[in-house]
């Protein structure tokens, strides 16, 4: 659950009167509360174009998505855990795992491309289910949870490589993060990774905006109790949101590989900033409110407010720094909003 | 909790004791502890026990130890902090720049590095408090900060500690190293707020609800602001600590010990619900000497190390796991 | 609820934070000299006096290729910023060994010295197989993976020699305040019959080292140095000074119209590292080469940081050439180029395989200055021959061939697998190739 710390997230479940978040006039009141986070990424890629020394380019713009890509990926993962007002820290490990992985289990070897990814997805499942059962069953705050299973990963990962990435990613395997459709007007190139990022995010925001277990989802983030006497069963809800994680883990891992190459840190950090993102589309951690959507804008604001400060030509160290004040003004803002409104 | 156990009649003294043990939330760490001991002493032979290896398991825990000591309290009132690792980085850059290798300078650099310490935990605590923002949230955000402002400013080791202070790191006072003493008398001061001062019981009613507390008139705020205070002090200390054992400062060092996670990993190992409001400083002593442990062992055992990061991921889940079980079942 | 104002407000809030960072931009990207003990004062002090470097421009030659950089490269220690890393003479000194013929068995430069300056260790000398315990500042980038499997590969043999009765290893996991833990545990575990030390930074190490001299135990240090002489004998390929003034000579080279280059470095705080930016930082002022970032890009060691590094470089501007410390991220740095649909400028790498095969496929201008992996068999050859009194350089350099297009040929193995280092000086060692071909399987 939360991590107990007054404030915001506890005001929610409190809050009583408000359509209930997973009705259709809770969506569509959520994605307008939310719109904030579009103007803002709009503003932030107006002011890219301004700074970039080429101008509007439309190939860097391209470009930026591509980078952004798997962060997109794995925010709109987070979002469900979040929503069923959890966490799920494990996910950069997750990445890190299958970028490892591939290159060991492919070894360079082209035909081994769509049966690794098919072993790393079965993967994916078993470490979403762990997740959920050691957070259900075992009763273990997720929290805690997906941070010991991060430690798992981590351990494994090292064990495994014995501290230096080894084996090597065939182009075949990479060509998801790196290459894609060419030859194109205007925009010369369309990322594979773009395409995966529209098909994956589609997926999953039909899952949680159109389908009985996406109600599901928003009613146990909201009130668990209250889900559960209503006959949702939280613990399979909860298992689920978890699974998608970690899945959405495998896909982004997939395309860091592709982009990044061979590295076993490729996904140091990535939880975090998962949840920044989640935070910053306006999500409510401790469950019961967010948008996939918001959540994948939050991801590409994030990434691109990196890029611009790159144009300002600043230290890579100042993008920490900013990130900080962005989720606490975030969350703050959030938090500052339903004092006035709720109780 | 030690008030409700109380009630229960005692039926002679080590009954009594015995009694209140099994009912102290950090019983399975100890006993946890203790196994560790017996199946270590058995793998390893006396030597395990030799002063030498003792004194370098006590070595290892005293960093962590600081700072799992400082997060308890942290957690113990419902918050947690994970701005802890740059704590200790931001403190050892510090004290290492103040200092600039000059004996003279030792007194203030530690003045001037604890105030910060203080500055940064008062920070946290207002933010948590008063702008509403989720600790996990209001403490990743500082965290961010500080390695951002750390890393654009210093990207290597920076200034230097006089030998006169490595005495912390290195020396000892008869048989006890200076930085285990110091970590005794931390462990100590942090036991006697929490279980003889009106503040250490208020941590415990604000952990348990903080609704509650502030209806009870407890000033709920204040309590969460201290403890974040104090958390951040004994980061703070763990950093001039570390700083005395390499020479000099640089900003990889609280993160490279991963100190933020394992601190927390070390409360929560050691009995301290995460939710807050139960467990204790010396149950985290406890998590923190089982992870020491575990480090020296797997040395003297020549266990691939790295094997280390997933088992330590499993006793995690394990303890957590056993406590949460432990409390269901009791009630 | 008002969606105007609250829009509004975020992008206020945006647009402040902004406008704060902007603000302090030029602070911000202010050079750390903070970082280095001295501040970073221009070195345009150090007298210019018949420098025996002076003399080596023309020579600057690498001891095992042919090309000279082209004429005016200049090539000494001057201009280069004081500090704890750098140090003139040694500088100068380095460059010259780069051209010193090496003493010691034909064909095995793993056991060839430059220079030596022999100890006696007949203080040393016993009787029968030896425990060699190893403090090592871990495996955790592929240049050490290669180092540590040569280095059980040459105990395998002295085992079979009856020499070593096993090596003890203990991984520090590139965490300076475990290894000096590690170091504590190990001398005071009591029966090392002698101490082989990997440090993994130079100055927080060296209180641990001179406590286990203290010890009374044979410690010999190799790969990175750390600041006290006690240690029998302390174990390198010419060095730091040498690997930077390689490859920032080819670089100058190629840009005989000036320009600018990246700095690529893995990281900081260890010495081998330090030297040799500092050298390549020196060559780069003498011949009005701009760098990128005054103090390099710190890359973690970590090809895709590398590679985004980059692309963020060649988003703002023009990149002329990338100099590197170190070549395990030399692809992540060639592929941004070509993700942007760049030519690859001068390039230096290492001798991995992976750069070597790119370098010979793709026709890229480029050099390999080596840190040779043999020095890992060194390290054990050394041990044993303290142990039977043999007569050891206190300060064992080996050679360091570079890399150039006239003897890439020879380097190149396409069978090993990417991240293999060619001059691991393992080809005659049982077990060649599959042992290197397996490492980690």
């Amino acid at each position: 659950m939360t991590t107990g710390a007054p404030g915001a997230d506890r005001a929610v479940s409190k809050v009583a009167k408000r359509p209930p978040a997973y009705s259709a006039a809770g969506v569509r009141r959520s994605l307008l509360a939310s719109a904030p986070i579009f103007l803002v990424l709009l503003v932030l890629l107006i002011a890219i174009g301004v700074m970039n020394p080429r101008g509007f380019d439309a190939g860097y713009y391209v470009a930026l998505l591509k980078r952004a890509a798997p962060l997109m990926v794995l925010a709109a993962g987070q979002l469900f855990v979040i929503v069923s007002g959890e966490f799920d820290l494990s996910v950069g490990s997750i990445v890190s795992a299958v970028v490892v992985g591939a290159a060991l289990l492919t070894f360079g070897d082209p035909a081994a491309t769509y049966p690794v990814m098919a072993v790393l997805l079965v993967f994916g499942i078993i470490v979403g289910l762990t997740n959920g059962f050691v957070t259900t069953k075992l009763r273990v705050p997720s929290f805690l949870a997906t941070l010991g299973m991060l430690l798992v990963l981590q351990g494994g990962v090292a064990a495994w490589t014995a501290g230096a990435p080894r084996g090597s990613l065939h182009q075949e395997f990479r060509v998801f993060g790196r290459e894609g459709v060419t030859g194109l007007p205007v925009i010369g190139e369309l990322p594979y990774s773009v395409i995966i990022l529209a098909a994956f995010g589609a997926l999953l925001f039909w899952l949680l905006h159109r389908t009985n277990f996406g109600q599901q989802v928003f009613a146990v983030g909201g009130n668990a109790r209250a889900a559960s006497l209503a006959g949702i069963s939280v613990a399979r809800v909860r298992s689920g949101a978890f699974v998608l994680s970690a899945v959405s883990a495998i896909v982004a891992g997939i395309l860091v590989a592709g982009f990044g190459g061979l590295s076993n840190r490729a996904g140091e950090g990535y939880e975090f900033q998962a949840i920044s993102a989640v935070v910053l589309g306006g999500a409510v951690l401790g469950g019961g409110r967010g948008s996939v959507l918001t959540a994948m804008a939050g991801a590409l604001t994030l990434s691109a407010l990196f890029a611009l400060l790159n144009f300002m030509g600043q230290p890579n160290a100042v993008r920490f720094v900013v990130q900080g004040l962005i989720i606490i003004g975030a969350v703050a803002y959030a938090s500052y909003r339903l004092r006035q409104s709720g109780s | 909790m030690s008030a409700a156990s109380a009630r229960l009649a005692p039926s002679g003294l080590l009954a009594g004791a015995r009694r209140r043990f099994a009912a102290s939330s950090s019983a399975p760490v100890y006993v946890a502890l203790g196994a560790m001991m017996v199946v270590s002493f058995v793998l390893i032979g006396p030597r395990f026990l030799g002063y030498d290896n003792v004194l370098s398991i006590l070595q290892r825990s005293v960093a962590l130890g600081l700072v799992a000591a400082g997060q308890t309290l942290a957690i113990l009132v419902g918050s947690l902090d994970l701005s802890v690792a740059y704590v200790v980085s931001v403190t050892a850059v510090l004290a290492s720049v103040v200092m600039q290798g000059n004996p003279e300078m030792m007194i203030p650099a530690v003045i001037v590095v604890l105030a910060v310490g203080g500055l940064i935990g008062l920070t946290n605590g207002l933010i948590i408090t008063k702008l509403g923002v989720n600790a996990f949230i209001a403490t990743l955000g500082m965290a961010l900060i500080l390695r951002g402002l750390l890393n654009a400013t210093f990207d290597n080791f920076a200034g230097s500690v006089p030998r006169e202070f490595q005495v912390l790191g290195y020396g000892n006072v008869g048989p006890v190293p200076y930085s285990v003493l110091l970590l005794g008398v931390v462990v100590a001061a942090v036991w006697f707020l929490l279980r003889h001062t009106r503040f250490g019981h208020h941590v415990y009613a604000v952990g348990g609800s903080e609704e509650t507390a502030r209806l009870s008139g407890v000033r709920s705020h204040r309590v969460i602001i201290s403890a974040h205070v104090l958390c951040s002090v004994a980061a703070a200390l763990a950093g001039l600590f570390i700083v005395s054992r390499l020479g000099a400062g640089a900003p990889w060092v609280g993160p490279d010990g991963g100190y933020d996670l394992e601190s927390i990993a070390a409360v929560v190992v050691g009995g301290t619900a995460l939710a807050g409001g139960r467990g204790g400083v010396f149950g985290t002593l406890a998590g923190v000497f089982i992870l020491a442990t575990l480090d020296n062992v797997f040395n003297l055992l020549q266990v691939d190390p790295f094997i280390k990061d997933t088992i330590r991921g499993i006793i995690l889940i394990s303890a957590v796991a056993v406590y949460a079980l432990r409390l269901r079942g009791s009630r | 609820m008002n969606y105007g104002s609250l829009t509004w407000r975020l992008v206020a809030l945006i647009a402040t934070l902004a406008l704060a960072v902007a603000a302090c931009g030029p602070a911000g990207t202010a050079s750390p000299g903070a970082g280095t003990a001295a501040p970073g004062t221009p070195a345009a002090g150090t007298p210019a006096a018949g420098t025996p470097a002076a003399g080596t421009p023309a020579a600057g030659t690498p001891a095992a290729g042919t090309e000279s950089p082209g004429a005016g490269t200049g090539s000494s220690c001057e201009g280069a910023e004081p500090g704890p890393f750098f140090d003139q003479a040694e500088c100068e000194e380095q460059l010259a060994l780069r051209d010193v013929t090496p003493e010691g068995p034909d064909g095995q430069p793993w056991a060839q010295y430059l220079e030596p300056d022999f100890v006696d260790t007949a203080d040393w000398a016993m009787d029968g197989e030896a425990k060699v315990c190893f403090s090592n500042a871990g495996v955790n980038n592929p240049w050490r993976v290669v180092g540590f499997e040569t280095m059980n590969a040459e105990v395998d043999i002295q085992r079979d020699a009856g020499e070593i009765s096993e090596l003890v290893h203990v991984d520090a996991g590139g965490d300076d305040a475990k290894q000096i833990a590690d170091i504590q545990d190990l001398v005071s575990g009591g029966d090392c019959d002698a101490l082989i030390v990997s440090p993994n930074t130079t100055a927080a190490l060296t209180p641990a080292v001179e406590s286990a001299c203290a010890a009374d135990i044979p410690v010999i240090v190799f790969d990175r140095g750390v600041n006290t002489d006690c240690q029998v004998t302390f174990i390198k390929p010419i060095g730091g000074y040498a690997f930077g003034a390689d490859a920032a000579e080819y670089i100058v080279s190629q840009l005989p119209e000036g320009g600018n280059v990246l700095a690529l470095r893995i990281l900081p705080g260890v010495d081998v590292l330090e030297t040799r930016f500092s050298a390549a930082k020196a060559i780069f002022s003498q011949n009005n080469i701009e760098l990128l970032a005054p103090s390099g890009e710190f890359t973690d060691g970590d090809p895709s940081k590398t590679k985004q590094i980059v692309s963020d470089y060649l988003a703002r501007g023009d990149v002329d050439a990338i100099w590197m410390d170190a070549g395990a991220t030399s692809l992540g740095a060639i592929e941004a180029f070509e993700d942007a649909g760049l030519e690859v400028p001068p390039i230096t790498g290492e001798d991995q395989q992976d750069f070597l095969q790119k370098w010979s496929d793709d026709g890229l201008s480029a050099v390999a200055p080596t840190y040779p992996t043999y020095q890992w068999r060194t390290a054990i050859i050394a041990t044993v021959m303290v142990l039977n009194g043999e007569q050891v350089p206190a300060n064992w350099n080996l050679p360091q061939p570079l890399i150039d297009e006239s003897n890439l040929a020879q380097y190149l193995q396409p069978d090993m697998p990417p991240l293999h280092y060619a001059l691991c000086g393992c080809e005659e060692m049982p077990d060649f190739p599959e042992r290197w071909q397996n490492v980690g399987q």
